[in-house]
C-alpha cells in the first residue's frame, strides 16, 4: 500500500465528553457532546462537514440494534453519507483511517469522526455481553469470560519471555499517575506496584488494576483534506500513515505471545508515512492499554521494543511522559477510561493536542513532531494504526 | 485561531454513581432482548459436533499447506484450496496457555476457579489449539506445557456439542509421579477459597512442562 | 471519483428461503470462489476487503472477527461496515479512489432463516428512550409511511398491489429468484392486513444469500480479459434518525442520496438516463416511493405508469427487472448489492432471460428498511472513455 501522490488529510479539530463509569446523557447526548467541542474547537459548524463516520461497538452494550442509525443525530450525520465502520476494539483508531480515506478519496473535503460508547445500560454487568463473540457453536457453550482472553494472553506472554507481574504492573501506576492530568479520566490516581499486584484476583493472571474500567463516553475528531485545513487551523496535523490488518478467527492457532497482526498493520502505516526507524522517528505513542500487559505486548508488535523487551522499558522510565519513548500520555484506558470505540478515538485525539503543544500538564517535552495511536481489538485479531504528524 | 485554553476544556458528561440509581433518584426502566438464532452449522462443523456425539474429536487435513487443523473447514484460510479429509485426534494434547478465572460471564464472583485454557492438540498441527476448560486437577498444579486428555460425557448425555467433552484433565508424565487418580476424581471446588493471589504463582513462570 | 472504480467480478451464492446445506461462512466462501473467477483473481492480488453485516442480525457480537478466513484476506486490511451494503460498496470505492488499493472485495450476506423473529429484532433499533416503550413492532412505522405517502401521492393501493403482481412474475425469469410466481391484485388486497394499510402479500420474503463483488481501479479494471462495469455515481444518505421528525411520507434519504449520485454521474435529467433501474421494494409501496424519489417520474405517476406497463420489461424505463425483493427474496442489508449484481449481469449482457435490450447505464437503489432512514443510491454502466 504504498503509493506516492496521496491526497493529504489532517486533523484540524478534536473533542470529547467526560469518561464516567455510568453517564446520564442518553447516547446521542454523548455523541453531540463530543462533536459539538471538536466543532468548536475548530471554529466550524455543521455546514461545513460534508461526511461523518461513526464508530461504536457491540450494540448488546447500548442495548440499540443498529446503533449507527440511532447516533446518526449526534453524530451530525442527518442529511450526509455516514459510515459505520466496525473492527471491534480498533474501531476507535479505525474510524479515523476511515476518514481518511473519505477524504484521501478526492470526493469529501471535510469528515467529522465521532465514536461513543455506552456500557453501562448492559445489566447486570456488561462484561456479560462480551459472550456473545464467542464463535456460537464451538466456544460459547463454554460460557467463555471476556477476562479469559486476556488472562490466557497475558500468561502466554509472560511464560513466552520470563515476564513478571512486577514489571507488567508498572503500566497500571504509570497510566494512572497521567490521567491525573486529564480532565476526562475516569480513574486518575497514584498508586503502587504492589497497590495492582495486591488488588483483587479475577483471572490469574490478571488482577483487578490490571484491568481498565467499563466506561460510557464519546470522543470526536476533524478531517479535511490539505488546501481546506489550513484554512481551519494553522496548526494542522496530518494523517501521514495509515494501516489495519485482521487475523484469523481461529485466534487458538496463533502464537499469543506476539500480536504480528499489530505488526502487520504497523508496517503499512510506517511505509504510508515513510518511517524506517520508528524507535528513532516515533516521538510519542498512544498503544492500546484495556489491560496493563497489552500496552507492552503492542509496543513489542508496533516494533518499538524488542520481543520480551517492553517490559524493561517501563522498568527503566523509558515510557514515561519525560523519557525517551513516552507511551500512553493521556493515561490511557487504564487511566482515562475505557468506552470502547471512544477509547481508542481518545489517544488520537491525545496526540492531537500533544502535536499543537495543546496538552498543558500532560504535554510530552521536547515539541514532539510525530506520533502513533494504536487500537487492538476482537480475538486478539485486530491491529489498526495511525501515525500523525505536525 | 488557536484557543490558548489547554483542551479538552468544558467537558460534557454527567456521571452518576450507583448510590444514586438506589437511592432512587434516577428514572429508569428496564428492556430485555430475546433473540434466538439456529445457526445453521454447514458442512464442517456438522461433521465436528456429529463427532463430538460419538465421542470423537475430529480435524480436518488441508493437503495444500500440509496442515491439520481443528475445527474442521471445507476451505484453508491461508491457501483458499478445497478441504475434504476428516481425520480422528487421540483427544490428547498440551496447555499452551490457560488461566485460574475466579469470576463469572456476568462479572459474578466464585471460589473455586474456573481453568479455560488453550490446548494444542496432538494430531494436529502445531500450535493447533482450541479453546476448552481445565478439569479434575489442582489449579496449583496447571502449568503450560501440561499434558492433558479428553474427559468425554457418557454417551447418553453427549449432544452434539463441545461440551460433550466435558474437560481436560491431566494425564500421567512418562515417568512422574503420576497422581492422575487422585487429580480426576478430586473436586475443582476443594479448598482454594483462600489462595493467595500473590503467591499463586511466582514471579518467574517460565515452566514449560519440566515441573508439575 | 467517476468512472475511477469499476466491478469485475461477481459472485451470487443463492437466492433462497432456507440455506441449511452451509454456514453462513462456506456460503460466503463459494461466492467468493465464483467472483474471484469471474473476475481472474487469486486471493493474493487483493489489497483489502470490506463486509457488511450487524451484529444482532448475525447473532454474534463483533462480528467482523469472522469475515477474513472465508475471503482468503487472513492479515490483510479488512474491515467490517455496519450498514447497508451499498455503504460498503461505498467504503470500497472510496478506498480504490485514493490511489492506494488497486483490487477490494466487497461481501454482504444474509441468512434470515437463522433468525427466530426479525420483526421483534428491528424493534430493537427502536428509540429506547423514546419510542420501544409504547410497545409496537418497527414495521408498524411501514404502514404508517404507506398511509401517509398515498396520502400525498394520490397513489394507491391497488397500484401498489400492482408492483407485487409484476416483480413476482418478473422473477420468474429469475433463475436465482425465490418467490417468483403468478398472482393477481385481488389476492394480494386479500392478503392479511398485518399493518394496515400494509398487508402480508406487500412485504417482501426474507431470502438467505451471498454476495461478493471484486472492485478494481481503472489500470486493473482495463486489463485484458476484464469486463468492467463502472461505478459512475455513488452515494447514500440518513435522514431524521429521530421518528418523529420525519415527513414519512417522503423518502428523504433516498432524495439526498440521488442528488449526489446523480452529480457525481453528470446526471442532469434522470428521467431519460437510465436503461433500468432496480430499487428498493421490500414493501411495495416503497418502490413507489422510491421511484418519485428517485425523480424517475412525477409525484403521484409512479402508480399509474405501473398499472399500464411502462415500468415492465418491455417498457419505456424497466423496473426491478430481476423481480426486486418482492420475487427474488429480501436480503435486508445485502439486497442493495444483490441487485448491484444482478445489474452488473445485464450490463455485461449475462442477464439471459432477464436480459433488458441495449443496457448501458442503470441505478440501483438501498433502504436499510425499517426503523432506518438511510440509504443509498448507485449509477452504473459499461462505458469508458
Amino acid at each position: 500500500m504504498s503509493k506516492t501522490g496521496l491526497r493529504r488529510v489532517a486533523a484540524v479539530g478534536a473533542g470529547m465528553t467526560k469518561f464516567m463509569r455510568r453517564a446520564l446523557e442518553t447516547p446521542n447526548e454523548l455523541a453531540y457532546g463530543a462533536t459539538s467541542a471538536a466543532l468548536e474547537s475548530a471554529e466550524m459548524t455543521r455546514q461545513d462537514i460534508e461526511s461523518v463516520v461513526i464508530g461504536t461497538a457491540p450494540d448488546a452494550f447500548d442495548g440499540i440494534h443498529m446503533n449507527g442509525e440511532y447516533l446518526t443525530d449526534g453524530a451530525g450525520g442527518l442529511g450526509l453519507p455516514t459510515l459505520r465502520g466496525y473492527v471491534g476494539g480498533g474501531t476507535g483508531v479505525f474510524s479515523v483511517i476511515q476518514g481518511w480515506y473519505m477524504i484521501a478519496s478526492g470526493v469529501f473535503d471535510t469528515c467529522m469522526v465521532m465514536c461513543e460508547e455506552k456500557m453501562s445500560p448492559c445489566q447486570p454487568h456488561p462484561q456479560g455481553a462480551f459472550v456473545t463473540i464467542f464463535d456460537h457453536t464451538t466456544e460459547r457453550p463454554l460460557q467463555p469470560n471476556l477476562l479469559w482472553i486476556f488472562a490466557l494472553e497475558m500468561n502466554r506472554y509472560m511464560s513466552a519471555y520470563g515476564i513478571n507481574k512486577r514489571d507488567i504492573a508498572r503500566v497500571a501506576v504509570k497510566n494512572k499517575h497521567n490521567a491525573l492530568d486529564h480532565p476526562a479520566a475516569q480513574l486518575g490516581a497514584e498508586i503502587t506496584v504492589d497497590d495492582v499486584l495486591e488488588s483483587e484476583m479475577m483471572a490469574w493472571p490478571v488482577n483487578r488494576l490490571d484491568v481498565s474500567p467499563t466506561s460510557d463516553g464519546a470522543a470526536a475528531i476533524i478531517l479535511a483534506a490539505e488546501g481546506t485545513a489550513e484554512r481551519i487551523t494553522d496548526k494542522p496535523v496530518w494523517i501521514d500513515g495509515v494501516g489495519w490488518a485482521l487475523d484469523t478467527a481461529y485466534w487458538a492457532t496463533r502464537d499469543l505471545a506476539y500480536p504480528r497482526y499489530v505488526e502487520t498493520a504497523a508496517r503499512r502505516a510506517y511505509d504510508m508515512a515513510g518511517i524506517k526507524e520508528p524507535r528513532k522517528e516515533i516521538n510519542i505513542v498512544e498503544p492500546y492499554d484495556p489491560f496493563t500487559y497489552k500496552e507492552l505486548h503492542h509496543l513489542e508488535g508496533l516494533l518499538l521494543a524488542d520481543k520480551g523487551g517492553a517490559p524493561q522499558l517501563a522498568a527503566d522510565g523509558v515510557l514515561d511522559r519525560d523519557g525517551d519513548m513516552p507511551s500512553c500520555p493521556s493515561g490511557g484506558l487504564l487511566g482515562v477510561g475505557n468506552p470502547i470505540a471512544a477509547a481508542g478515538l481518545m489517544k488520537i485525539c491525545e496526540l492531537f493536542w500533544q502535536l499543537r503543544e495543546e496538552a498543558g500538564a500532560r504535554q510530552v517535552p521536547g515539541q514532539p513532531k510525530t506520533g502513533l495511536a494504536q487500537a487492538w481489538g476482537d480475538l486478539m485479531q485486530v491491529g489498526t494504526v495511525v501515525v500523525m504528524r505536525r | 485561531m488557536s484557543d490558548p485554553k489547554t483542551p479538552p476544556t468544558k467537558l460534557a458528561g454527567t456521571p452518576l454513581s450507583s448510590a444514586q440509581f438506589k437511592g432512587g433518584e434516577i428514572i429508569t426502566w428496564d428492556d430485555r432482548y430475546t433473540v434466538e438464532y439456529d445457526w445453521d452449522s454447514g458442512v464442517a462443523i456438522a461433521a465436528y459436533l456429529d463427532g463430538l456425539k460419538n465421542g470423537k474429536l475430529l480435524a480436518s487435513y488441508s493437503p495444500s499447506s500440509d496442515r491439520t487443523v481443528v475445527p474442521p473447514r471445507t476451505f484453508d484460510e491461508l491457501t483458499w484450496k478445497e478441504i475434504d479429509d476428516l481425520r480422528c485426534l487421540p483427544g490428547t494434547g498440551r496447555v499452551n496457555t490457560f488461566s485460574l478465572c475466579y469470576v463469572n460471564w456476568d462479572a459474578s464472583r466464585r471460589d473455586d476457579p474456573l481453568i479455560p485454557a488453550v490446548i494444542e492438540l496432538d494430531g494436529a498441527s502445531d500450535g493447533m489449539g482450541i479453546l476448552h476448560m481445565l478439569g479434575g486437577v489442582d489449579p496449583e498444579a496447571v502449568h503450560i506445557g501440561m499434558a492433558v486428555e479428553a474427559v468425554w460425557k457418557a454417551e447418553t448425555e453427549r449432544q452434539g456439542a463441545i461440551t460433550d467433552i466435558l474437560h481436560f484433565r491431566p494425564v500421567a508424565e512418562p515417568g512422574g509421579s503420576g497422581d492422575l487418580d487422585a487429580a480426576a476424581t478430586s473436586s475443582p471446588t476443594a479448598g482454594f477459597s483462600d489462595v493467595d493471589p500473590g503467591a499463586t504463582k511466582s514471579d518467574t513462570d517460565g515452566t514449560q512442562g519440566e515441573d508439575s | 471519483m467517476r468512472r475511477q472504480v469499476a466491478i469485475i467480478g461477481i459472485g451470487i451464492e443463492g437466492l433462497s428461503p432456507l440455506s441449511p446445506e452451509h454456514s453462513y461462512r462456506e456460503m460466503i466462501h463459494a461466492a467468493a470462489v465464483r467472483a474471484y473467477a469471474d473476475a481472474g483473481i487469486e486471493p493474493d492480488d487483493i489489497d483489502s476487503a470490506v463486509t457488511v453485516a450487524e451484529d444482532l442480525f448475525e447473532g454474534v457480537s463483533i462480528f467482523d472477527e469472522y469475515t477474513p478466513d472465508q475471503l482468503g484476506v487472513v492479515l490483510k486490511p479488512i474491515h467490517t461496515i455496519a450498514g447497508d451494503s451499498l455503504q460498503g460498496l461505498g467504503a470500497a470505492a472510496l478506498q480504490i479512489a485514493t490511489g492506494a488499493f488497486d483490487i477490494i472485495v466487497l461481501e454482504a450476506h444474509c441468512k434470515a432463516s437463522n433468525i427466530s423473529d426479525i420483526g421483534e429484532l428491528e424493534t430493537y433499533a427502536l428509540d429506547p428512550t423514546w419510542n420501544r416503550q409504547l410497545g409496537y413492532p418497527a414495521e408498524a412505522l411501514a404502514g404508517m409511511e404507506m398511509a401517509r405517502f398515498l396520502h400525498d401521492s394520490g397513489n394507491t393501493v391497488e397500484h401498489c398491489a400492482r408492483v407485487v403482481v409484476n416483480n413476482r412474475s418478473h422473477a420468474l425469469a429469475n433463475p436465482r429468484g425465490a418467490f417468483g410466481g403468478e398472482t393477481s391484485v385481488d389476492a394480494v388486497l386479500g392478503s392479511h392486513p398485518e399493518f394496515a394499510p400494509l398487508r402480508a402479500a406487500e412485504k417482501a420474503p426474507a431470502a438467505d444469500g451471498a454476495i461478493v463483488l471484486v472492485l478494481a481501479g481503472r489500470e486493473a479494471a482495463t486489463a485484458a480479459g476484464r469486463r468492467p462495469v463502472w461505478i459512475e455515481g455513488l452515494s447514500w444518505s440518513s435522514d431524521h434518525a429521530a421518528i418523529e421528525a420525519r415527513d414519512l411520507g417522503r423518502a428523504g434519504y433516498c432524495e439526498q442520496a440521488a442528488g449526489r449520485a446523480f452529480t457525481m454521474a453528470g446526471i442532469d435529467d434522470p428521467k431519460s438516463a437510465f436503461d433500468f433501474v432496480e430499487v428498493d421494494d421490500r414493501y411495495a409501496f416503497k418502490q413507489l416511493q422510491h421511484l418519485e424519489a428517485l425523480g424517475l417520474c412525477a409525484a403521484g405517476e409512479s402508480g399509474p405508469r405501473t398499472g399500464d406497463g411502462d415500468f415492465g420489461p418491455g417498457g419505456a424505463l424497466p423496473v426491478n427487472p430481476s423481480g426486486g425483493s418482492l420475487g427474488a427474496g429480501h436480503l435486508y442489508d445485502a439486497a442493495g448489492l444483490y441487485k448491484v449484481a444482478e445489474s452488473v449481469q445485464q450490463l455485461r449482457g449475462d442477464a439471459g432471460a432477464l436480459q433488458i435490450a441495449d443496457a448501458n447505464r442503470c441505478l440501483v437503489q438501498s433502504w436499510r428498511g425499517v426503523p432506518t432512514a438511510t440509504g443509498g443510491v448507485a449509477v452504473l454502466s459499461n462505458h469508458h472513455e
